[in-house]
């Protein structure tokens, strides 16, 4: 038995020894254990280095409020986890954990030097430090404060692990099983209520775990625990989740629970989930979270040995450890008397109790003297002593100037309770300042959510039962025997002989925040506690404030000379504990990250060894390489290929909208800026969209199938955005329209044959199209059969070659082309992927929506005015083309750059100037959209969005690139065979 | 994560399957009015919106159910839907709206 434990206490399990170790040192605890009450039952106080000065930090709390003890825990390879809470790590046979923020080692610490310097390191010292000499910003602060961030070891591998994650839905989900909680479950439960109640320790219970002298109904406290969760595990309308922390909550009472499922075993079998999240959806959401006990703010308040007082009461109760031999309890709440009688009958020595307060009921008084406690009132704790451990404190009354010392091994603190909000102010749930608790409490609520028990202010287990039950729709009323929870006071500062500025006396231990630092952000104009809290980092940290929030307004208020309910409290955020990303990416890691969205033809390109580049969430072959090619050398093959013999495409990604109707060509009139009144059934015309601001959105070729019928194409990425700006007008502009829109950018696959030999590729397998020249003119489409499967057969070019286009139903795609592909054998036929199509069509000067666009920029502007009516009465951004701005001079258009040096490929996105040798900062004219090596012209060339381009024809400009800066002149964008004669070959 | 009911399923269903949509009730002029109307006026209509602090009238669209737009009230400090009504009905009056939180 450890020198700590007291046996026949507690939940642990005295027979089931479990070893372990702690910065490679062995230990051992008890099954039932957490790492934090296994560690205090050796002796060990000393867990972690604070994050800026490096100071020797101890256990403070008993759950997941815990500011101090973070340690890393390491399940192997991979698996080191940082920042977890010893008070919340169950202990397993062969658990490792580490100290972290200490080098060497956790009793000699380098880093320790920041805490000699601490005057050095005052709120906001990183703003006020890290400022000056820019030049200073990269090469010297920026590494030192990367070095000093963060707490704990980053992973250095990805996370083997797998993370489950599922919606759930109940009429009521309880958080906290504790007394509230439980009572609330079990008046439900009766309701029929389907019930989900869950709490975040190993062990349902909250504060009954280690209730003592409670009687519930003239039961033992735990006896009534028992029983209550037998009646829990039996009733199949109820599902009680343990290690599992309500992270979140959501609108319309939807609460993110994260279930740890693994952390507490030993050894898993691969493939099992570690953690569960669980989006669950309640009718109602009763919140029995508890309260947090407040540290008090005093002179050495943060040495290891110091904590709360309700924690060792915990650590008896529950887990059978004394938190130490001979213990100093300093409290402004009667609640810590309790944990000084629990531990004194337990024969723990209890040197003295001071009370800030001068006068304490008679009652405690009584139970005081019973036990023949030193009790010191209207005094303080002015400092403490000892290196790793506190080995004694000094003991100050104000009034008379008396000094005291005493010798201790643990101080136990109390500066009364917070009721938790945390879940509450998610919720966006109103709060009031409670004046006798000296605490916010839930106000009015914004979803069908109620708090009960302590995190409602109302404190004691009787209450709790009470309300718990009334939330879960009972009427019963519990009789409990329990010592009374009592009352106490709160002080902005303690009284003490000791210069303030001498004193260390901590707010946030987490993020080293001392009682100073507020004060010095009030003095330096932060009034508003969202600021206070920002420049001091106060409330930061992991723990998000839990024990420090109320404390720092307490002091800011006073400091601001505001009532602390004119403060305000600052909101709390999700999750409520640090959360894996694990469990929040579930299963969509790896390949189910995101989705990839493949053609019909994928699978053959993948075969032939594409390189494929993604497209929105499209994946396209980009090039195919042959014979160890880079990509420059496959692209000039294959556009050389194409314009030579024979190239093919998949085009089968382009968005495909069917519009149909009797109003079809009326809304395909207001929808695109050409006009479609016109265009003939069995005809092809390029489309151009504009948003409502006259701006270019999107564009493709649209064959008009009947009277009443469209077959619209879209580009690649705009397939969802197009379809959704026409349903949008159809919807609600142009109601009176008689049209309905499909979606068929998934039913049809698309191979694109391009070159001078693809109407003799194709001919053979055509059936019921006459393909002549005159029968089947570019820019027509046909209805027909090709390899025997129904066509919509497009004569078309993106290339400026003689193109196809043939539209077969997906399923068809790949042995369609697989029959073209064997066919074209004979030409030479050369498959394609993106990068050549880009090459092809910038040699014509056709543009990429969104690369040669870029939402600013007009038909005009485009130099495509040609598409936008004249003759039309309305469509949309017919108005806005007309805006002064718009049609004012001096707007960027797009032309084509040929650079002097014909093998120089200039950067897309490169600036373009007009005179390299001004001062800097320059006139910046415009930028490069495309450019690339063009094989058939043997030579670069770009197209870019320049000011007043169309007026600047045969003007050198000057591109500055990375070295040099090159020569190009300003020509029309269409670079080959202008007259478009390519496309008559017969 | 929202619950919003959607008119035309009238039903309740998860914020995941529809897509916010802007302001409601601002409605395109007419082929006429457009031509008369100044550049002022047009960029009222287009650009110009409000920033309402309380309930907001907005549009949103059903994207993965019935792939309908449709307009709600929407308390912009609480967050919470009011009321959703059918895409061409008119903005509800204070009353509706008081009748609605009901």
């Amino acid at each position: 038995m450890s020198a700590f434990r007291k046996s026949g206490r507690g939940m642990v399990d005295a027979s089931k020894p479990v070893n372990f170790t702690f910065d490679g040192k062995a230990y051992q605890g008890l099954q039932g254990d957490t790492l934090a009450s296994a560690l205090l039952a050796n002796g060990v106080h000393l867990t972690g280095r604070s994050f800026k000065y490096h100071r020797p930090r101890g256990i403070v709390g008993a759950g997941s409020e815990e500011p101090n003890a973070l340690v890393a825990f390491d399940r192997g390879e991979g698996r080191v986890t940082p920042n977890v809470r010893a008070t919340t790590l169950e202990i397993f046979d062969g658990l490792k954990a580490e100290s972290q923020n200490r080098w060497p080692n956790l009793k000699t610490d380098i880093g320790g030097f920041n805490n000699i310097f601490s005057m050095f390191f005052p709120a906001g010292f990183y703003n006020k430090t890290f400022k000056w000499p820019a030049s200073f910003w990269d090469k010297v602060y920026e590494p030192f404060i990367r070095n000093m961030a963060g707490l704990g070891p980053a992973p250095k591998s990805s996370d083997p692990d797998v993370y489950a994650s599922v919606y759930g839905h109940c009429d009521v989900l309880i958080v906290g099983a504790g007394p509230a909680g439980i009572a609330a479950a079990v008046a439900a439960a009766k309701k029929d209520q389907r019930v989900i109640l869950v709490d975040e320790q190993a062990e349902p219970g909250g504060g009954l775990l280690s209730a003592q002298n409670v009687e519930i109904d003239g039961m033992a406290a735990q006896d009534w625990l028992t029983k209550s969760l037998t009646t829990l595990r039996k009733a199949d309308n109820v599902t009680v989740m343990l290690r599992s922390t309500a992270i979140g909550y959501y609108h319309d009472n939807f609460v993110a629970v994260n279930e740890r499922l693994t952390d507490h075993i030993p050894s898993v079998e691969p493939g099992r989930s570690r953690e569960k999240l669980h989006r669950i959806r309640a009718g109602k959401v009763i919140l029995a979270q508890g309260g947090i006990e407040r540290p008090l703010v005093f002179n050495g308040n943060d040495r290891p040995g110091v904590m709360l007082a309700s924690a060792a009461q915990t650590y008896l109760g529950q887990y059978g450890v004394a938190v130490g031999n001979e213990v100093v309890v300093f409290t402004s709440h009667d609640s810590a008397y309790q944990a000084a009688f629990e531990l004194a009958d337990a024969n723990i020595s209890i040197a003295a109790i001071v009370d800030i307060r001068d006068k304490i009921s008679g009652d405690l008084q009584q139970a005081v003297e019973a036990r023949a406690i030193d009790l010191i009132l209207g005094s303080s704790v002015s400092k403490t002593s000892g290196k790793l451990r506190i080995n004694g404190c000094e003991v100050y009354t104000a009034s008379s100037g008396k000094k005291q010392s005493f010798q201790c091994d643990a101080l136990l603190m109390s500066g009364g309770w917070t009721p938790s909000l945390h879940l509450w102010s998610h919720s966006k749930g109103g709060i009031k300042w409670d004046a006798d608790l000296a605490a916010y409490v839930p106000e009015q609520a914004n979803e069908n959510a109620v708090c009960v028990g302590a995190c409602n202010g109302n404190f004691g287990i009787e209450a709790a039962l009470n309300a718990g039950t009334k939330a879960g729709g009972g009427r019963k009323k519990f009789k409990v025997k329990e010592p009374e929870f009592g009352s106490g006071v709160v002080l902005d500062h303690l009284p003490n002989y000791i210069d303030s500025s001498k004193q260390k006396a901590f707010v946030d231990f987490q993020n080293d925040v001392t009682e100073k630092d507020i004060k010095l952000a009030v003095r330096e104009g932060f009034k508003s506690i969202e600021h206070v809290k920002r420049y001091t980092t106060n409330g930061m940290a992991t723990d998000q404030g839990k024990t420090s929030n109320l404390n720092a307004l307490e002091i800011a208020s006073k400091a601001v000379g505001k009532p602390i309910e004119k403060v305000g409290l600052t909101t709390f955020r999700p999750p409520y504990t640090p959360t894996t990303f694990g469990a929040l990416a579930g299963y969509r890691d790896g390949e189910l990250f995101d989705p990839t969205r493949k053609t019909a033809i994928d699978p053959w390109a993948e075969a032939q060894g594409a390189v494929f580049e993604p497209v929105g969430i499209w994946r396209r072959a980009w090039y195919f390489p042959k014979d160890g090619e880079d990509m420059h050398a496959a692209v000039a093959r294959e556009c050389k290929a194409t314009r030579d013999s024979l190239g093919i495409f998949d085009a089968s990604t382009l968005g495909k909208i069917e519009v149909v109707g009797p109003d079809a060509t009326k809304f395909m009139n207001l929808m695109y800026s050409n006009s479609w009144t016109t265009l003939k059934p069995g005809r092809c015309r390029y489309g151009l969209m504009l948003r409502e601001d006259g701006y270019i959105y999107d564009d493709g070729v649209v064959a008009r199938m009947a009277e009443d019928r469209y077959h619209v194409t879209t580009t690649s990425g705009g397939a969802p955005r197009v379809y959704r700006h026409m349903e949008d007008y159809l919807q609600t502009e142009f109601q009176h329209l008689d049209v309905w829109l499909t979606s068929t950018t998934e039913q049809w696959a698309v191979i694109a044959i391009n070159g001078p030999n693809a109407r003799k590729l194709i001919e053979p397998f055509v059936e019921g199209i006459d393909l002549s020249k005159d029968a089947f003119p570019h820019m027509a489409v046909r209805e027909g059969k090709i390899c025997g499967v129904p066509t919509r057969l497009f004569r078309v070019s993106f290339t400026g070659e003689l193109g196809f286009e043939i539209n077969i139903p997906s399923h068809y795609g790949r042995t369609v082309w697989e029959t073209l592909f064997e066919a074209g054998q004979s030409y030479e036929i050369c498959p394609y992927g993106t990068e050549t199509m880009h090459v092809l069509r910038a040699e014509k000067g056709f543009i990429i929506v969104g690369q040669d666009t870029d939402g600013t920029v007009t038909p005009h502007d485009a130099g495509m005015g040609w598409a936008v009516a004249k003759k039309k009465k309305d469509f949309v951004g017919m108005r806005s083309l007309k805006r002064s701005d718009l049609i004012a001079d001096g707007r960027k258009h797009l032309i084509g750059l040929l650079t002097d040096d014909p093998n120089v490929v200039l950067e897309e996105g490169a600036q373009i100037v007009a005179d390299p040798n001004q001062p800097i900062p320059m006139d910046m004219l415009g930028h490069v959209t495309s450019s690339y090596w063009s094989e058939s012209l043997g030579r670069s060339v770009a197209m870019a969005l320049v000011k007043d381009g169309f007026n600047r024809m045969d003007e050198t400009l000057h591109v500055p690139m990375p070295g040099t800066t090159h020569k190009a002149k300003v020509v029309k964008p269409v670079f080959y065979d202008p007259k478009g004669e390519r496309l008559n070959v017969v | 994560m929202f619950e919003i009911h959607c008119p035309y399923c009238d039903e309740k269903r998860p914020e995941i399957e529809f897509a916010y949509a802007g302001e409601a009730h601002i409605v395109r002029p007419n082929a006429q009015d457009q031509g008369e109307m100044s550049d002022a006026d047009w960029s009222q209509y287009m650009f110009i919106r409000d920033n309402v602090r309380g309930e907001h009238c907005e549009r949103w669209w059903h994207q993965h159910g019935c792939n309908m737009f449709f307009n709600a009230v929407r308390h912009t400090v609480t967050d919470k839907f009011v009321m959703t009504y059918k895409m061409g009905k008119s903005r509800p009056t204070a009353k509706q709206i008081a009748d609605a939180k009901k």
